[in-house]
């Protein structure tokens, strides 16, 4: 028998029987997280399953971040609904403003690698960053584990990115997995589990981890998982794999995904000069210090272009805070930044910063489709922290490969 | 005859001695207009006008809906930008680095100054008395009729003198004083009036502290409202007027009042109003003990630095117990409060910092309160359902106050704070 | 079960924000979702579901976000079946948990109001106005368990959990 993957292993654990690709398991989840979106319907299935108590509220996370602080009574009519349930069944619980479930669960340490995890965002995919199974299901899907703690899973089948050659300062993580995205299409990892390797990932932090984990469910992956020497699991060497795709870093172009969909990927030097009204920069895919840190190295004494509003949205109240402490906060406000409440308001048009008709949105975000925002007459491109900023500073997608801060003319 | 500031401050802008009663047509020097400019607009493209009558008198600022929380609010920014481009209006306020509440920037960038006549098309417009203009909210379509003939018309109202002496004890604040006021003349205590406030204990209070007083006039019904301007406003405008031929005017001695009241700043204790109606006065030893689900300390009334400083005051090193949203005036409110590392106890103590603006004060964005909540805030107006749910309630209070209950949970006087005696919020 | 109802035809990669826009997910009454379903896609849709319908797709259908209110917002607007060339995975885990069948096969032939037919369970959708046969790639077992049983919280609510159900179904099967 051939060894396994990452996903073979973690799922044979959790089943407690020896599961290869395409076995169906049955296994225990080791944590739930749940936000104010989909956790309230959730909450409503468990209900509706005959679910009194959770099975194991120490497993259990609620977080609030869609719709914080709300911007109408229904939403914080709801929130009070998933308080009182919180009140109830004693599950750990972070208030609106904490920050972005995915971020929380990384910083708080309430996943580690080898854990089976599920969450009501289809992001939760990101802590694959830290070993960890993870994955988002529907609300039926949860309620069922949070009645009796185990739920079915296919076993996937994996692909192999292997990411090739140093990557060019100009380009971060972002560009890697968009352009992952934009040659496996959409759909090129339904259902399948996907492991990166490469001398890139021992090198670069944490955080470029996890942007790239957090878009696999961009080409509908299950999970997916940053393979190097600090992960804390790892595939048998042979294991095997449903394809290899080999990526080659060092020739990589800042990325772009255009409207509407993730995988509609070109190089920034294919859409640069299209005027911009709004800049996104934040999130779980890209809300993380070091993401700020590039923005202000771009920004720094200088002022978004007249016509563009700059959102600042960090991932957590941490992030905000160590912002605060190090001048970066005060340098993207005086560089027009509005600083926007830690959580998902922005990206998944809930909240302030909904753009108008017919604007073109450039942001750092996970997700270009159409209404996405809270407008379905704004195009919405996706890209790097460093396309972003640099593409506020001048007003329209601008290429940072040539900005003076990664050696290149300028204008 | 002796003449109160209202009489000598429309004097001044009709360009002849004028008495109360009188009407008068004049050319206010800014009018002040926020993301309701888009509705003037409307209106003044209505009445078959094209260009303004003078765009550098007029003023726009986006606070209420900054950044929109839906498609048509930002559809409506648009609108107006393009009529500030179209109009060539240079005093324009959008959200970035320069921007904030519209009082709050009208008074900082220096707008507002002694004698100069403002409108606005918010009615608390009174907000800009605090350095001695004559300032006053009108509607939507007065607006609309003076951006097309720059004038219009106004009554001389009759004044009332509110004399204050004295100094606050530790605890106590401006908002404490202008809410013990409403409680003792009701909200419509001041209607029509023009009200001045007088004395040794308004000398030796900061700009700021005359905006929270200033601000509320509105909330008794007034016309407008005045502080005597002082060194402390000449310095302050020293760099940053707007308008040059700004001039000091004050009311006479022994010019003649329909009320005249007298507080001395020493017998004030915090005060609260409570839920429905800003004159619902309650000394904070009779609504201590009220329980809270939200605090929120911001707004053109309490969002200042020394607002700020206040609450952190309180909040340094304890955590709050109910959702606590800060929202900082103006983004140079934020920068230096960024600096004084006020910011980071906010955080620390688990609030959520907002970007400038009134989002939740006019239940807009950013924290709305949902059936049943309520709410302690530092804004002007705690009428039922307006920062959310029809059911909702709000208390009004300083940033002291606000402070003090976001630890405890329930209403609770900061004075227990201010003296040593901590909550009981350790962090 | 049979099923039966005309087509309702869209493109590839109908993802989640199209079939209901996160604005308008955050609700606990899950009526109010069909107001809005589909509204960025076709403002028809409502008109066509009238009578019930099925939805009928390319490839990658529900892609996405986890939002179990875009399959609950097309069950209660009257949609019957969802059928596409593939599904997204979370979106397929969800309309079966909730009793929204979903068929995969080729549906390059089927044209928009088409009357489609097919048993549940079986393995052909027949195209009564092209005449047209068309294989379907069956649901896995478990799934299929699953719907017919009308969904998970039925499942849940039945066997008590989980295991107890799956112990059910190999005793049944053999």
């Amino acid at each position: 028998m051939a060894g396994k993957t990452i996903a073979e292993k973690i799922l044979s654990q959790h089943s407690g029987q020896d599961v290869h690709a395409g076995d169906v398991a049955l296994c225990d989840v080791d944590a739930v997280m749940m936000h104010d979106a989909n956790g309230p319907i959730s909450v409503r299935v468990f209900r509706s399953m005959g679910g009194e108590k959770v099975f194991d509220p120490k497993k259990v996370t609620v977080i609030f971040d869609h719709c914080c602080p709300p911007s109408n009574e229904k939403l914080a009519n709801i929130h009070a609904f998933m308080r009182e349930f919180v009140r109830e069944q004693g599950v750990n619980f972070y208030e609106g403003g904490r920050g972005v479930c995915h971020q929380i669960m990384v910083e708080s340490g309430r996943v580690k690698a080898g854990d089976l995890v599920i969450g009501t965002d289809s992001h939760t995919c990101t802590y694959g960053a830290l070993g960890a199974l993870s994955t988002g299901l529907g609300a039926t899907d949860v309620a069922t584990v949070l009645k009796g703690g185990k739920l079915w899973f296919r076993v996937p089948e994996t692909i192999r990115v292997n990411l090739n050659g140093e990557l060019p300062p100009y380009c971060s993580a972002k560009d890697i997995i968009l352009n992952v995205i934009g040659t496996l299409g959409a759909d090129g990892g339904n259902y399948l589990s996907i492991e990166f390797y490469g001398e890139y990932l021992e090198k670069v932090s944490r955080a470029q981890h996890l942007t790239i984990t957090n878009m696999v469910v961009e080409m509908g992956a299950k999970c997916g998982f940053t393979c190097h020497s600090g992960l804390g699991i790892a595939a048998d060497a042979d294991a095997s794999y449903l394809k290899t795709v080999e990526i080659d870093l060092s020739t990589m172009e800042p990325a772009v995904a255009k409207p509407h969909t993730v995988d509609n990927v070109c190089p920034v030097t294919e859409v640069e000069g299209i005027e911009i009204q709004q800049a996104v920069l934040g999130s779980c895919t890209n809300g993380r210090l070091e993401d700020f840190e590039t923005a202000a190295r771009i920004l720094g004494g200088k002022h978004v272009a007249e016509g563009v509003r700059l959102l600042i949205l960090p991932a957590s109240e941490t992030i905000l805070k160590q912002m605060a402490e190090n001048g970066i906060l005060s340098t993207l406000i005086a560089a027009g930044g509005i600083i926007c409440t830690p959580g998902c308001g922005v990206c998944v048009g809930t909240l302030g910063g909904v753009p108008a008709d017919g604007e073109v949105v450039i942001s750092s975000t996970n997700r270009n489709f159409k209404g996405r925002m809270g407008n379905n007459k704004a195009m919405i491109y996706l890209a790097s922290p460093e396309t972003v900023a640099a593409s506020a500073l001048k007003g329209k997608i601008s290429d940072p490969k040539k900005l003076p801060e990664f050696g290149g003319a300028g204008d | 005859m002796a003449k109160t500031f209202a009489e000598k401050a429309l004097g001044r802008a009709a360009g002849y001695e004028v008495q109360e009663g009188d009407i008068v047509t004049v050319y206010p020097d800014f009018c002040l207009s926020h993301e309701n400019a888009s509705s003037v607009a409307d209106t003044f493209h209505s009445i078959g006008q094209e260009k303004v009558y003078d765009p550098d008198r007029i003023v726009i600022v986006f606070d209420h809906t900054v950044p929109p929380p839906t498609g048509s609010y930002a559809n409506s920014h648009i609108k107006t930008r393009q009529f500030v481009k179209e109009q060539g209006i240079k005093h324009f306020y959008d959200m970035n680095c320069h921007g904030g509440i519209c009082h709050q920037i009208l008074c900082q960038e220096g707008y507002s100054a002694p004698g100069l006549l403002i409108v606005g098309s918010d009615s608390h417009t009174c907000t800009h008395g605090a350095v001695g203009a004559f300032a006053t909210g009108i509607g939507r379509s007065e607006m609309a009729a003076v951006w097309a003939t720059g004038k219009l018309w106004l009554r001389v109202p009759q004044s009332m003198k509110i004399t204050v002496n004295g100094e606050f004890k530790p605890g106590v604040a401006a908002k404490d004083l202008i809410l013990k006021i409403a409680g003792d003349i009701s909200s419509s205590g001041a209607d029509y009036l023009s009200m001045e406030f007088h004395g040794e204990g308004i000398s030796r209070m900061s700009i700021g502290e005359r905006m929270t007083l200033c601000n509320m006039a509105i909330e008794m019904g007034a016309k407008n409202a005045a502080c005597k301007p002082d060194e402390k406003v000449f310095a302050h405008l020293k760099d940053r007027a707007k308008k040059k031929d700004w001039e000091a005017v004050w009311a006479d001695e022994g010019a003649s009042y329909v009320k005249e009241l007298v507080y001395d700043l020493g017998d004030l204790i915090p005060a609260t109003a409570l839920p429905g109606r800003v004159d619902n006065y309650a000394p904070i030893t009779k609504s201590a003990g009220r329980k809270i689900d939200q605090a929120f300390i911001g707004t053109c009334t309490n969002g200042r630095l020394e607002d700020l400083r206040a609450a952190a005051e309180i909040l340094r090193g304890r955590n709050v117990v109910v959702r606590t949203i800060v929202q900082p005036a103006s983004v140079e409110i934020y920068q230096k409060a960024l600096k004084e590392g006020l910011i980071e106890t906010f955080i620390e103590s688990g609030c959520v910092v907002n970007h400038p603006g009134c989002g939740p004060c006019v239940g807009v964005c950013g924290g709305i309160i949902g059936d049943g909540e309520v709410c302690i805030s530092t804004a002007n107006r705690n009428f039922t359902g307006r920062m959310g749910s029809k059911t909702s309630e709000i208390i009004l209070a300083s940033p002291a106050t606000v402070a003090a209950s976001a630890v405890n949970g329930v209403v609770t006087d900061p004075r227990d704070f201010v003296n040593g005696s901590a909550g009981k919020g350790e962090a | 079960m049979q099923i039966s109802a005309k087509a309702i035809v869209y493109g590839d990669d109908i993802n989640t924000d199209l079939i209901i826009a996160g604005k308008y997910t955050k609700t606990l009454n899950t009526n109010d979702l069909v107001e809005h379903c589909m509204e960025d896609l076709d403002p028809d849709f409502h008109q066509k579901c009238a009578d019930g319908a099925i939805i009928v797709a390319g490839k990658y259908f529900g892609c996405g976000s986890s939002r179990e209110q875009a399959p609950i917002a097309l069950k209660n607007s009257g949609v019957k079946c969802v059928v596409a060339k593939s599904f997204s995975r979370i979106f397929y885990r969800s309309a079966i948990n909730i009793g929204l069948p979903l068929i995969e096969c080729n549906t390059e032939l089927i044209e928009d109001g088409d009357l489609l037919e097919c048993e549940l369970g079986g393995n052909i959708l027949k195209d009564i106005n092209r005449n047209l046969t068309l294989h379907i790639h069956p649901l896995p077992e478990l799934m299929r368990n699953i719907l017919e049983c009308g969904g998970m919280v039925e499942v849940m609510k039945r066997y008590g959990g989980f295991e107890e159900f799956i112990r059910e179904v190999k005793k049944r099967n053999g």
